[in-house]
């Protein structure tokens, strides 16, 4: 009798175990691309997950950091690389280009009014379309600090925090589906 | 589907491309009553495919799909 019982306890604590195994019906993005057509795949997915009832997290790390960077904001305080960078990278969506054909910005700048003829939606309101969803987006700290980028630069996004590798790989070990993109 | 279904919303989606069809009807699901049926309306080709597909997954019943020229008629009941 208290054989079976200790039975039944190891079964609990196998079966306890096993659930914690089962991921959670999660995706997990690392957005590495600061190509346009690239980052608009990511939220197109990123959307379309929610409404498939996913819960989404993106990670923005190199390229795709500059991607989340306002216009309209500015960052005091930075040395020359950190002043160097921000110059030579995008300053936010409008500023990114076509991973191919870009054609001097001719290519981008096509596709652009091609996508606006077709109503596709441009990589702005796919990003509004997210945060309304509630796309969660974590950013490189490491990337941000590498490229000189201060937090003040960075979009009004209401999911957004900072983070490093561990976070992803705790999301990522959570998610049923992870992609880098 | 016999003449008598009910329809609780009609929406007009033509000429919206993936992902917009999706992330449309997802919402407008969620306005009607379960057991409430949706009429759809769709010109992007993907959505044939992605509507099966959303439904299976969010555990909604696609219980017709008129295909007339370039748009598709989806009537969707809400099941959860």
């Amino acid at each position: 009798m208290q054989n079976i019982e200790a039975q039944i306890e190891a079964l609990q604590s196998q079966i306890a175990a096993m659930d914690k195994k089962i991921p959670s019906n999660k995706i997990s993005m690392i957005v590495f691309s600061g190509d346009m057509d690239k980052v608009l795949a990511a939220f197109v997915i990123a959307t379309g997950a929610v409404a498939m009832g996913m819960e989404v997290v993106m990670f923005f790390t190199f390229w795709g950091t500059p991607i989340l960077r306002d216009k309209t904001k500015k960052a005091g305080g930075k040395d020359t690389m950190g002043k160097m960078f921000g110059a030579m990278l995008p300053k936010g969506t409008c500023e990114v280009k076509l991973s191919k054909m870009n054609m001097g910005g001719m290519g981008t700048a096509m596709m652009k009014s091609l996508m606006k003829k077709k109503n596709v939606a441009s990589l702005d309101q796919m990003m509004e379309m997210a945060e309304e969803f509630g796309v969660q987006i974590f950013v490189c700290e490491m990337s941000m600090d590498l490229m000189g980028f201060n937090r003040e630069e960075m979009i009004d996004y209401s999911g957004l925090s900072y983070c490093g590798v561990a976070t992803f790989l705790e999301q990522a070990n959570d998610s049923k589906i992870q992609l880098f993109i | 589907m016999s003449e008598e279904m009910k329809i609780a919303k009609v929406m007009d989606l033509k000429g919206l491309p993936c992902p917009m069809p999706i992330l449309k009807v997802n919402k407008g699901i969620k306005e009607v009553e379960i057991g409430q049926v949706i009429e759809v309306w769709s010109t992007d080709p993907g959505s044939l495919s992605d509507f099966p597909s959303w439904a299976r997954t969010r555990g909604h019943q696609i219980l017709k799909t008129d295909q007339n020229g370039d748009v598709t008629r989806f009537y969707v009941q809400r099941i959860v």
